[in-house]
């Protein structure tokens, strides 16, 4: 397409590609124009024939409606935008939750779907097979609506350990309450986080340098884990926990556990994130098995010819590898989960879709609230994409 | 004509339907031969499609109302099933000629969404259903329950202010769609259903044994329940009032389905200037002067439509209450043909 | 040191060892891959007994403790109130009706078992590779089929001669509109996704633009937002009383939806499309469009076979989703089955999901086995 040094017959315009081209171009920004016009305009029109109010000024007033679960301070009395807010934070909480389950659950199925062992290998196999041919939304009805009727009823309970209890209202355990010097603990916490790099660096450094080994895995997990321990210990003991409060006398409605005793995980939470989580996990499992195989036998053979055993093969000599493989499919796996979670809609789960679509009927604003859905996911999967970006670029540096 | 034929061709084999919704809807209607009405999308006693896909209710019978003033035939209406969220742009679009949906006259609907409500045919109230063995005899006593309702509607609004009123904690269980509410209720999930009385009758129908389930006394709103028109079609406004008002006047001066042919013959001037043998009011209204008679003819009166769809001898058995007659200790009056 | 003998002469003759544990028949091949090791055999038996507590429950609900034959709920109901009966199949017959055709009225699903025909006897030979006839086969699949589909299902009135009466969408129901909206969201999917994914390798800048942000957004959005939007915001897009239907609505959304993802697809088989194809192409001077036609995108769509299979997986599962914004699909006629009282039972519910399990796994298994079966056959031509 380069243009050469000595300028070629005058073509006809109509045959000049680079003419063509900007007709073309042309002509496509044309018809989006014309495409966005035509929607604008007639949007603006309905909405002032119908005397439809517009504009995010209605995100000030109040909302009136109650949410279930709201990671911060909620009442009936916020205002929509804040409603929506506690839903876009529902969304990140459930994605979090299921992308950190999905991802045990689905290496677990995959290195399982190698096994040499045939049970494990066919369990894992039909797992994959049937979970990813059954409609999400089919596995999170199950989960809730066919599984719930399966748990006691909310008179009644099965306990774990006497600590936590699961009945139709949710999974109950005790809530740490955070008494004053608790937040020494918390920076125990960041000290020993901050502590596990630094010495990691140092640790590579040296090994880089000298071939020393260091025992990182218990430097880190002594700091990460013995530094707020320690902390808790010599605070005093600053938190303590709340069990949650069960009747088993009194009236009817009051038997069961007390409203806002304990730390409750609501059913409809439960059966997303189970849904999610095992859904997802068969895709992964997938990628995982992929990856593994992708990377050269020969890299096997070499690492046992050097002697290595078998976990370290994997640890050190397979892994490595196949993470090069399994991470851009597996982030895009993390951005499906992300997005799915809106199916919360159809079990009440109160995620950003569902709020929104509360807000959007009790104000009308159709537009405003799908317009805040799409900037959020979409964000979220610029976020996912960014990163992918980034972190094929740090791979690509360790090839040849 | 020829002008409208291409767009109406390609329109059809699109799937597509051009209606000049804020003219003259009557027209439109009379030019595509059948009412398109948005109802609910399964509530018995109100709007209800059987297994062959017949609708019947309450609200369905306005329908057929309208579509028998019109066009003498009960059935020239068709049927769009709508979610509590689609219905409004459903009716805004021209989707739909009339929204007879079990919705709610407020005054944000009327003002703020461009909406016309026809009156009320069914005055409603906001209940709760528990299950008997709770041993809950009135709402007060609800405090740390867990509620179930439909996500959207005014129900949710008033659950929590009625609560909030009440200072009793309580924690809320909001569903897409009715089915759903129902299952999760019926499951345990939650102590309490609430929403419209009406609909919790109907609803309990659909509950695995509905002989353990009651319905509490206190009705905690005002719901008014009433047909739709989009603002800005005054004619269309009229016959959808008027429509109403003609079932319930039938009724008010003892016109039936069976005796409407011997009523023709009555002296009573109420009478004769309802079925249109004494002035010129159905023209006035741009349909032809037997246009209440045809409404009683072929769906009856307000009374039956009642009974034969949400009263006592109907699975639902609601009793009549604040639905009579203002006459007979009701709230329902409607103003007079003259 | 030096008088280490180096040569080691064996002065006897070696012990016998032992036969070789046998690695074959059934035993050696237990031993091989069941009891290897301590290890592997816990696994083994932890394995077995996580299988035998799902697989015999699932039995139990599924075969012995079913219901076969009622007609109303009296027959599904346990007779030990503290025990509950097995899934509840005579429910599922009496319903399968409106789980294959809806709320279509029964006269006319005649007309549905024809478009059903049509679309197996069209498709099946188009699947495989060895049928005769593929151009006529494809012409009559994409644009024959689709047309005389079209006026079966919704009906055929010429002025006041009926030759079948029309269907609302509305009474169009379970199976059928679960196919209806996946086979019409692939179908069209494909020439937009196609134009899409040229578009975003083309060599004008706003045309690459354009399709980068379409594809970006349309996969960064979930589907569900798509719908509603379908369904909320697309009539507020449109002039004045100009009204989609219901259907058509969502088999838009979902078109753009899965356009986005077609097109990756195909980008995949177009990159994968080495450069001396298209530099042949144009030293025999074909230009772009006879190019494209003639030489890349035969071998590029032969590549994505599975590929588009695999979508068409995720857009036929996807298709459940249409029950949130109030439509009927498989799953959703399912659902709304739930709250017949004739027939509510404690098992209703399992028996439903379970049904509805078998069929979109009986469905989507089928393709994802077509997939593998497409991709061992392409590859073999593809190897070097």
């Amino acid at each position: 397409m380069s243009d050469t040094a000595d300028a070629p017959p005058r073509a006809s315009l109509l045959n000049d590609p680079k003419a063509r081209g900007l007709f073309y171009q042309g002509l496509l920004i044309a018809i989006l124009v014309a495409v966005g016009y035509f929607i604008v305009t007639n949007t603006i029109a309905n909405l002032e024939r119908q005397n439809i109010s517009s504009g995010w000024g209605f995100l000030e007033n109040t909302a009136g409606f109650g949410i279930i679960q709201a990671l911060v301070p909620y009442a009936e009395t916020s205002s929509y935008g804040r409603a929506i807010y506690v839903g876009f934070l529902n969304t990140l909480l459930v994605a979090a939750i299921g992308i950190f389950i999905a991802t045990i659950l689905g290496f677990v199925m995959g290195i399982a779907r190698l096994s040499n062992n045939w049970v494990i290998n066919r369990i894992a196999y039909w797992y994959v097979e049937f979970i990813r041919n059954v409609p999400l939304l089919l596995q999170i009805f199950f989960w809730y609506f066919a599984v719930l009727r399966a748990v006691p009823d909310k008179r009644s309970k099965w306990s774990l350990f006497d600590t936590f209890h699961l009945n139709i209202a949710g999974l109950r355990g005790p809530a740490p309450i955070y008494e004053p010097g608790s937040e020494v603990i918390g920076w125990a916490l960041v000290i020993g986080l901050i502590a596990t790099f630094v010495i990691k660096r140092w640790a590579k450094i040296r090994q880089d340098a000298t071939g020393q080994q260091f025992p990182m895995f218990w430097t880190g997990l002594g700091l990460i884990v013995g530094l707020p321990v320690l902390a808790f210990f010599v605070m005093g003991g600053p938190i303590s926990l709340e069990y949650p409060v069960f009747n088993e006398t009194g009236p009817m409605l009051r038997r069961g556990f007390e409203l806002g005793t304990g730390f409750n995980l609501i059913p409809e939470f439960l059966a997303l994130t189970l849904a999610l989580s095992i859904y997802t996990a068969a895709f992964i499992a997938e990628i995982v098995r992929a990856g593994i195989q992708a990377v050269a036998h020969g890299q096997t053979e070499a690492a046992n010819a050097l002697g290595l055993r078998k976990g370290p093969t994997l640890r050190l000599v397979i892994i490595p590898q196949a993470m090069r493989v399994i991470i851009p499919p597996l982030t895009s796996q993390y951005l499906n989960l992300t997005k799915n979670s809106s199916l919360a809609v159809a079990i009440a789960f109160p995620d950003l879709v569902s709020v929104g679509g509360t807000v959007l009927n009790q104000t009308g604003q159709a537009v405003e609230i799908i317009a805040i859905w799409m900037m959020v996911y979409l964000s979220l999967s610029l976020l996912t994409s960014m990163f992918m970006n980034w972190y094929n670029q740090r791979m690509a540096l360790v090839e040849r | 004509m020829s002008k409208k034929f291409l767009p109406l061709v390609l329109g059809a084999a699109m799937g597509v339907a051009a209606t000049s919704a804020s003219a003259a809807t009557l027209d439109d209607v009379k030019a595509k031969g059948f009412v398109q009405c948005g109802v609910s999308q399964g509530l018995p006693g109100f709007s209800n499609p059987d297994a062959q896909g017949n609708w019947s209710g309450l609200d369905v019978d306005f329908c057929r109302a309208m579509a028998a003033s019109i066009f003498d035939d009960a059935n020239a209406v068709k049927f769009t099933p709508l979610s509590a969220k689609e219905r409004f742009t459903a009716l805004q679009s021209g989707e739909i000629d009339v929204l007879s949906r079990n919705t709610t006259w407020t005054m944000t609907r009327d003002t703020s969404l461009g909406l016309n409500f026809a009156g009320v045919n069914y005055y409603d109230g906001q209940g709760f259903m528990v299950r008997k063995d709770l041993g809950v005899t009135s709402a007060l006593e609800l405090s740390g329950a867990s509620v179930c309702t439909n996500t959207g509607t005014t129900t949710e609004l008033n659950v929590a202010d009625y609560f909030r009123a009440n200072n009793m904690p309580y924690e809320i269980v909001a569903f897409e769609k009715a089915d759903e509410v129902v299952a999760a209720y019926d499951a345990g999930r939650c102590d309490v259903y609430t929403t419209d009385a009406s609909g919790l009758y109907a609803q309990r129908l659909k509950l695995t044994n509905p002989g353990d389930h009651m319905v509490l006394p206190e009705i905690i709103s005002k719901e008014p329940l009433g047909p739709v028109v989009r603002q800005g079609d005054d004619q269309w406004f009229n016959i959808a009032k008027w429509t109403l008002n003609a079932m319930i006047n039938a009724e008010e001066l003892g016109v039936t389905k069976a005796n409407v042919e011997e009523m023709m013959k009555s002296e009573n001037p109420d009478v004769k200037r309802l079925l249109g043998s004494e002035g010129a009011y159905g023209e006035a209204l741009g349909l032809s002067n037997d246009w209440a008679l045809r409404i009683v003819k072929h769906v009856g009166n307000y009374g039956e439509s009642f009974d034969a769809n949400v009263g006592p001898d109907t699975p639902l058995g609601i009793a009549r209450g604040v639905n009579a007659l203002w006459s007979k200790g009701g709230v329902l009056y409607a103003p007079p043909i003259r | 040191m030096a008088n280490v003998d180096i040569f080691q002469v064996r002065t006897h003759e070696a012990p016998l060892l032992p036969a070789p544990v046998s690695t074959t028949g059934a035993i050696g091949w237990m031993r091989q891959n069941l009891f290897s090791s301590v290890g592997n055999t816990l696994l083994t038996f932890f394995g077995m007994y996580l299988a035998y507590s799902i697989i015999m429950p699932f039995i139990q609900f599924a075969f012995i403790d079913a219901i076969w034959t009622g007609d109303n709920r009296e027959a599904c109901l346990a007779t030990d109130p503290n025990t509950h009966a097995g899934a509840c199949w005579a429910y599922v017959k009496a319903y399968l009706p409106q789980f294959i055709y809806g709320r279509y009225p029964e006269m006319e699903r005649y007309r549905v078992d024809i478009v059903y025909a049509m679309f197996v006897l069209l498709l099946v030979p188009l699947l495989m590779p060895s049928a005769p006839q593929k151009t006529l086969n494809a012409i009559l699949f994409l644009v024959v089929f689709p047309i005389v589909a079209y006026f079966l299902l919704t009906g055929l009135e010429i002025g006041d001669f009926v030759v079948f009466p029309i269907v609302e969408t509305a009474q169009w129901g379970g199976l059928l509109v679960t196919l209806v909206i996946a086979v019409t969201g692939i179908v069209a999917s494909l020439p937009l996704g196609i134009a899409l994914a040229l578009g975003r390798r083309s060599q004008m800048p706003i045309i690459k633009l354009v399709s980068i942000i379409f594809i970006e957004f349309w996969r960064g959005v979930p589907l569900i937002t798509v719908l509603f939007m379908s369904s909320v915001m697309l009539p507020l897009f449109l002039p004045e009383g100009v009204t989609f239907d219901k259907l058509l609505r969502v088999l838009i959304g979902v078109t753009l939806f899965s356009s986005a993802y077609m097109a990756e697809v195909v980008r995949g088989g177009l990159q994968a499309i080495p450069k001396g194809q298209y530099e042949g192409a144009m030293a025999l001077g074909l230009r772009f469009w006879p190019m494209m036609y003639l030489i890349i995108l035969p071998q590029a769509l032969k590549l994505v076979i599975p590929g588009i299979v695999n979508t068409f997986i995720g857009l036929f599962k996807d298709t459940t989703l249409v029950l949130i914004v109030g439509m009927f699909d498989l799953l959703g006629q399912i659902q709304s089955s739930f709250s017949d009282p004739n027939w509510s039972t404690p098992t209703q519910g399992h028996t439903g999901y379970l049904f509805a399990a078998i069929v979109f796994f009986v469905f989507c298994f089928g393709m994802s086995r077509y997939s593998i079966f497409m991709e061992n056959k392409l590859h073999t031509g593809h190897k070097r």
